[in-house]
């Protein structure tokens, strides 16, 4: 079916499938604010993140069905935003090293947020 | 037609050699199509570059961090719920995710009918969304009085940060919606049909706003969770 140029019709049941999927992993998601911070908890931050995701792109925009010529010229790019991330990070570590040697520990007193 | 598929049969590595190699049009799709995902993918670069952003000023800053829980709670009566706004907001966008991958199927089905109404559906649930964000904003801007700039609770990181990135994906999601109506409004005038019925363009209108909903997964993640 997905063979004729450009056409992405498939049966209903995928999107189905995949709502129903996505409803879990939302719920999972926003399961997760209720844990204590933990790494396990980032882990799974992370993980129904990206199970989401890969589930958006994959069947409700169709790519897992678009040509290899396609997929790699999209999803490839993106992978340098690995790069910028560690070196963003290793920037961000660098500039609060700095604070704290030059401006010392913050002396910042939050107020409690309001709830009406 | 027969032809376009046997040229286009090869697969694999060897399938995007011909492709890329070939004096021929690189991708098997509509160009609309093509420019969509190219257009999707700079504004990939665009939001991560947000989000990194976003990291960066959070490991830098020295003051605390409030806690995207506490801060977007919602009391109905009783208790604060941490984030159902937030949760609430995500759901619908899910929602709409799906009514707008049906509408695309129904456009291949050429049902009109059902084509308008499910974009109009995502359309309503796109409006809402922007809606409860326009609710959030005036809570955090009035109530907490947060700003670009400034921040009572913690780092004046977290009030440019949720303003940028918030701000950026919700002028998306109105875009959308916009754009969602405009078609939807021609696939039930029938335009789509006297143009030889060719309905890909809901299909690439779906491409947008599944990037939308995209873009909501990383920010509900990595601003509000994390």
């Amino acid at each position: 079916m997905a063979a004729k140029e450009g056409h992405q019709e498939h049966p209903l049941k995928v999107y189905w499938i995949m709502w129903i999927a996505l409803f879990v992993l939302s719920a999972g998601s926003y399961a997760t604010d209720f844990m204590e911070p933990s790494a396990l908890r980032q882990f799974l931050i992370l993980l129904f993140m990206f199970l989401k995701a890969a589930g958006i792109v994959a069947i409700f925009m169709h790519m897992f069905w678009e040509r290899p010529a396609l997929k790699i010229a999209i999803l490839g790019p993106p992978v340098a935003i690995v790069v910028l991330i560690w070196l963003m990070s290793l920037e961000g570590l660098h500039v609060e090293d700095t604070r704290l040697e030059y401006y010392g520990q913050s002396t910042f007193e939050p107020q409690e947020p309001a709830h009406h | 037609m027969t032809e376009a598929v046997l040229e286009n049969e090869t697969q694999g590595m060897q399938g995007v050699a011909e492709d890329w190699s070939r004096d021929k049009q690189v991708f098997g799709v509509p160009w609309g199509k093509a420019m969509m995902w190219i257009f999707l993918l700079s504004d990939t670069f665009i939001f991560s570059c947000f989000l990194v952003g976003y990291m960066s000023v959070r490991i830098a800053t020295t003051d605390p961090w409030p806690n995207p829980s506490e801060v977007f709670a919602l009391s109905f009566g009783g208790d604060p719920i941490p984030l159902i706004l937030i949760a609430i907001m995500t759901f619908i966008l899910i929602t709409s995710s799906g009514t707008m991958a049906l509408a695309v199927n129904m456009g291949y089905r050429k049902d009109r009918n059902k084509t308008f109404w499910l974009m109009v559906a995502t359309a309503a649930l796109g409006a809402s969304f922007v809606g409860m964000q326009a609710f959030e904003w005036s809570k955090l801007i009035i109530e907490e009085g947060v700003r670009p700039w400034y921040n009572p609770m913690g780092a004046a990181q977290f009030g440019s940060s949720f303003f940028m990135i918030t701000g950026f994906h919700g002028m998306h999601v109105s875009a959308g919606v916009i754009y969602l109506l405009f078609v939807a409004f021609r696939v039930k005038r029938g335009y789509y049909d006297r143009q030889g019925g060719n309905y890909e363009i809901v299909e690439i209108a779906g491409l947008y706003w599944h990037f939308v909903d995209l873009v909501w997964v990383f920010i509900f993640a990595l601003f509000y969770l994390w």
